[in-house]
């Protein structure tokens, strides 16, 4: 029988993975958000991994919210990412500040 | 066995392909990684016994948002090569970082399972002879109702969101007008010509 303590080092394991990513695409937007959701995921396999070793359901209608939230901010990001790609021409992150407000 | 098997192998799987994500080269590349991902931590949730939720990541995840990314990485007409500029230098202080926040992590969860942190009772237990698709169905229709109801809400607004931002209407496009269509009467287009007297012809 595998233990929760295997869960959990493969989800942060997951997570630090995520983490990485963001550190390592500075630049491209696109890997960044795959990134995010590398580590909404991380934290799903954790919240699913404790209601099953606690017995209470109550993880897995969070990990549920969790999707949902994750869900639209793909959406959202990626439909910035598109209007702001139609206005420019790139999506390079280095001249997001150029907006100022 | 099998389980012990099973776990090892999504495991393996699920870590690999997240680190294939961060490093392909090529982002369509890194969508199809992601995908794998997400199949693997499905399985890793089936074997806990949380199918809807290992359901929801396929549908959800796999069927939604990933084709979501796969669209918009092909049908941006971006230059990929030049974003990898800055990959090697930011390579030896996120590894440093990582190390750190990884070890951390896995350091606390050993000193969780060394015992000390009381966890409470369980609140809402799977019931007797239930499968785990009832048991949640009937907690969020039930005491969770409300915040599923804003899970929803939640979801509606990044549609619209999404739909408000990206809109735009372009002009010289022949597109149908049915406001200007309703409001057009008989009389605007059609001319009576029965009191026309014969071989003079119509005027147009």
């Amino acid at each position: 029988m595998i233990g929760i303590q295997h869960f959990l080092v493969v989800s942060a394991i997951l997570f630090a993975m995520g983490v990485f990513g963001i550190f390592l695409n500075r630049k491209n937007i696109i890997i960044i958000l795959m990134a995010i959701e590398l580590i909404l995921l991380s934290v799903n396999i954790n919240l699913v991994a404790f209601s099953a070793y606690l017995g209470d359901l109550v993880g897995q209608v969070f990990a549920m919210f969790v999707l949902t939230v994750a869900a639209g901010e793909a959406a959202i990001g990626l439909a910035i990412l598109v209007i702001y790609f139609r206005g420019r021409g790139t999506i390079l992150v280095d001249d997001v500040n150029r907006m100022k407000g | 066995m099998i389980q012990t098997i099973a776990f090892y192998l999504f495991a393996t799987l699920v870590i690999a392909s997240g680190a294939l994500t961060i490093l392909a080269r090529n982002p369509v590349h890194s969508v199809l990684w992601l995908i794998l991902a997400f199949f693997n931590a499905a399985g890793l949730m089936v074997l806990v016994g949380a199918e809807f939720i290992a359901m929801l990541l396929v549908i959800v995840y796999v069927g939604a948002v990933a084709v979501l990314f796969l669209f918009v990485v092909m049908m941006l007409d971006i230059d990929f090569s030049e974003m990898r500029a800055g990959f090697g230098r930011y390579l030896p202080f996120g590894v440093l970082l990582v190390v750190v926040l990884a070890a951390e992590i896995i350091f606390a969860v050993g000193a969780w399972s060394a015992g000390g942190i009381g966890l409470g009772a369980a609140t809402s237990p799977t019931p007797e002879g239930m499968s785990n698709i009832q048991a949640l169905g009937t907690l969020l229709y039930t005491r969770y109702l409300y915040i599923f109801e804003a899970a929803g809400l939640v979801l509606l607004v990044a549609m619209i969101g999404a739909i408000v931002l990206t809109h735009r209407t372009r002009g010289g496009v022949r597109a149908q007008n049915i406001r200007r269509q309703n409001q057009r009467r008989p009389q605007d287009a059609v001319r009576n010509v029965v009191d026309q007297p014969s071989g003079e012809g119509v005027t147009l």
